[in-house]
């Protein structure tokens, strides 16, 4: 037959026969997108030792995932990068190198890799290299001698002129006062002050269909309901304890980029709205009533284990469905 | 309640420009046609030979047969007859490729290029003299069924039990389907044809009202419908968002009266009835000039066909005429599908009959598609969130995957209906779809035991 191709040459395979182009590895480019302002803030903000952290975690996630897997391409899906720049998110600006490198490295190994690699995890990873540190070097992580923000000064030596945070010292936060508070400049892990950057890549990672507004909403809400109700009256307008209590500390950075990590949170819309609730919960227990000063972190890891059990609790009705009476 | 929006779905390229302002075409008579005796969901036909009924002429090899005469029927309720395409001689009763992708039987007849049509072929009378009953015999006997590319039998939707009265006929016009420009022409040169079949399936159904619905990525086609509905007071027509798979029948019949189609239901389970345009016009023709579906209108489309078309083309023409007639296919065509690109099926080859529901033929190229290696599933819910029925195909693929098929019936895989949004979506590129029908297969195959 005329201008028609050998059939040995057509491919036969299931419908549907066009994808989008959304791969694994655009959707990692589209978090470092949205991580870039709360970079670029904590470069402004705290000079050249953030802009070092910050190269060190993701080289060394990079590097430690390639050599973990053998492979030649260390940029691969992309995943690491993110994973080690969440992690250097969550460090005091001015940590020691070798600090950088046993975090990270522990995120991509213990947290990614012992599981099976992306997807297979059942912590969120930059969280789990964060835990690991705070266990095991507490002093350095959550201690009460924390760098002031040196705004625009990129030679800065931030690790020289200390102060102590906000959630350990509420005075701190009375003299610092809200708005800088969520502009950022206070003293703090050196991606999480600043709710406005963090915001602004949320509302990208939202904007391209990435996260849920349920994980973020139901998480902020419950530390901001909570925070009011439980949080001390140290403002008068118990409002403003709410809003201090979603500013200060890891809330902004752990519900918009760590609580809505899609390998580590649940699949269902309801399900993630639970987990959502469930991490604020946890979050403001901890930072209430617990020993440590900032709950997030161990919030989000507890809610990742009960994930498996919140999908299966919340599978979703099939459309036209009825519910079936137990 | 109208709404505004179905939930779920995607939006990918439509690549409707390439035919949507080409104009119909005859194509000229082929010299042989390939009839299977199945196409359409439900009991396959047998040769009328073989019904066992002494008063029609046996159909055998040798056979003369003439256009419009039936040659396949089924005791079945839910089946449509079939009738000889041509005229000529029946030179083959056997097995023959199906586009479904099994051999299927086949009546091939070759044609004798008179186009000499049956005598018993007349007009069937006014519309308004014509009973319900009436109607639906035509239509059964006609062989219609859904032209959109379900092919249930069309007479079958239009004989509800008397407990489930039907209120509302929808004439589907969305075409969501990317590349497809098969309805949009219908509706654009067929308009009149297409009221008459709505009046004929309301009259049959004893509805109330009617509406046409189309997607708003066709505004050409709502004016014309626009303004033939205009004098009709129990008629409208109904834009939709432009959404895939709007055309889907639970999701248009959503959006456009609110109600719910229960799962596992049926439209007539909520009062609605709907048909595709092209099957409004088969039944228009049917009634009209008494003419059987021996003809259908289809897009040859996609970046591997030489000539894109729309085409009017008898039905049991082998595609590689039909592509041939459309100039050839390019060396650079990787994928030959029957239907379009998100639930149309692969072929291994053009020597497949174009059937009644086929409602395109569409080469793509190593442009237009590309064989992903599939990764890990990263759990974003993708799937989930675009699922226009609700479901977890993440879930259910990887139950089907370790062959737990109980599981994936928990995961109400049985209410899929293969838009193909799920695979269409992921990102790590893993076969989901493929996954579902697999399951659906598996858990069907067990309920028969």
């Amino acid at each position: 037959m005329i201008g028609i191709p050998a059939s040995s040459k057509l491919v036969v395979s299931s419908s549907p026969h066009i994808r989008s182009v959304e791969s694994v590895q655009s959707i990692m480019f589209d978090v470092m997108i949205a991580l870039f302002p709360a970079a670029l803030m904590a470069v402004l903000l705290f000079g050249y030792r953030a802009l070092l952290t910050m190269v060190i975690a993701v080289v060394t996630a990079m590097l430690v995932e390639a050599l973990w897997l053998r492979k030649k391409d260390i940029i691969s899906d992309g995943s690491a990068a993110v994973t080690g720049l969440l992690l250097a998110m969550t460090l005091p600006p001015a940590s020691s190198w070798w600090l950088i490198v046993i975090g990270s490295a522990s995120a991509i190994i213990i947290g990614k890799q012992v599981f099976g690699g992306i997807g297979y995890n059942i912590f969120n990873p930059a969280l789990v290299g964060r835990a690991i540190l705070v266990m095991s070097w507490g002093e350095r992580m959550a201690g009460a001698i924390w760098p002031v923000p040196q705004p625009f000064d990129f030679g800065a030596d931030v690790s020289t002129i200390t102060t102590a945070t906000v959630l350990v010292d509420q005075s701190q936060a009375l003299a610092v006062g809200l708005p800088q508070m969520f502009i950022g400049n206070i003293a703090g892990s050196l991606g999480e002050t600043s709710s406005l950057a963090l915001l602004l890549g949320g509302i990208w990672l939202l904007y391209k269909g990435h996260i849920d507004f349920r994980i973020p909403a139901g998480f902020i809400g419950t530390v901001f309901i909570l925070g009011l109700v439980f949080g001390g009256g140290f403002y008068e307008n118990h409002l403003l304890t709410g809003f201090f209590h979603i500013v200060s500390g890891g809330v902004m950075l752990g519900a918009i980029f760590m609580a809505t990590d899609m390998v580590t949170t649940p699949v269902t819309p309801k399900g993630r709205l639970i987990f959502g609730i469930g991490c604020g919960l946890i979050t403001i227990l901890i930072r209430l009533w617990g020993v440590l000063p900032e709950g997030v972190t161990f919030g989000i890891l507890l809610m990742n284990a009960v994930t498996p059990i919140i999908d299966n609790f919340t599978v979703p009705q099939q459309f036209g469905g009825v519910k079936k009476n137990a | 309640m109208a709404k505004a929006f179905f939930r779920g779905g995607v939006h990918p390229e439509y690549y409707k420009e390439i035919t949507s302002t080409l104009a119909i075409i005859e194509m000229p008579l082929p010299q042989k046609v390939v009839l299977p005796l199945q196409q359409h969901i439900g009991a396959p036909c047998e040769l009328l030979s073989q019904m066992d009924k002494s008063d029609v002429a046996k159909i055998e090899k040798g056979t003369r047969v003439k256009v419009g005469q039936k040659i396949a029927d089924s005791e079945g309720f839910v089946s449509a007859p079939i009738h000889a395409t041509v005229s000529g001689t029946v030179t083959d009763v056997g097995p023959h490729n199906h586009p479904l992708g099994q051999q299927i039987q086949a009546v091939t007849i070759e044609s004798d290029g008179e186009d000499a049509w049956c005598e018993n072929i007349e007009p069937k009378g006014d519309l308004e003299a014509l009973s319900a009953e009436q109607l639906r015999s035509i239509i059964r006997e006609a062989g219609i069924v859904g032209l959109g590319g379900a092919t249930f039998p069309a007479h079958v939707k239009l004989s509800p039990p008397p407990e489930k009265p039907i209120d509302t006929v929808i004439i589907n016009g969305a075409e969501c389907e990317p590349y497809l420009t098969a309805d949009h022409r219908i509706m654009l040169e067929y308009p009149d044809e297409i009221l008459f079949g709505l009046k004929i399936m309301i009259k049959a159904l004893g509805a109330e009202t009617g509406i046409i619905a189309i997607e708003d990525n066709k505004p050409d086609a709502l004016r014309v419908m626009e303004r033939v509905v205009s004098q009709e007071e129990n008629i409208s027509l109904v834009p939709l968002h432009t959404k895939y798979p709007q055309g889907a029948e639970k999701m248009l019949i959503y959006v456009i009266t609110g109600r719910t189609v229960p799962a596992g239901g049926l439209p007539l389970d909520v009062g609605i009835v709907n048909h595709n345009v092209g099957t409004a016009v088969a039944m228009a023709r049917a009634v009209r000039k008494g003419r059987p579906l021996i003809e259908r209108v289809l897009t040859v489309t996609g970046r591997g066909v030489n000539d894109p078309a729309n085409l009017l083309v008898r039905v049991g023409t082998l595609v590689s005429d039909v592509l041939d007639f459309c100039g050839g296919l390019k060396e650079s065509t990787l994928k030959l599908i029957v239907g379009g690109p998100m639930m149309g099926l692969a072929q291994p080859n053009a020597d497949v009959p174009v059937i009644k529901g086929t409602s395109g033929i569409l080469a793509l190229t190593e442009e237009d598609f590309y064989i992903a290696e599939s990764s890990p599933c990263i759990r974003c819910a993708k799937c989930i969130d675009t699922c226009p029925v609700q479901l977890m195909p993440t879930s259910i693929a990887r139950a089907a995957e370790h062959g737990l098929f109980e599981q994936a019936e928990k995961y109400y895989a049985l209410d899929c209906f293969e838009c193909g949004c799920c695979s269409y979506v992921c990102p790590s590129k893993i076969q989901l779809t493929q996954w579902i029908k697999v399951a659906k297969a598996e858990i069907m195959k067990r309920k028969k035991k």
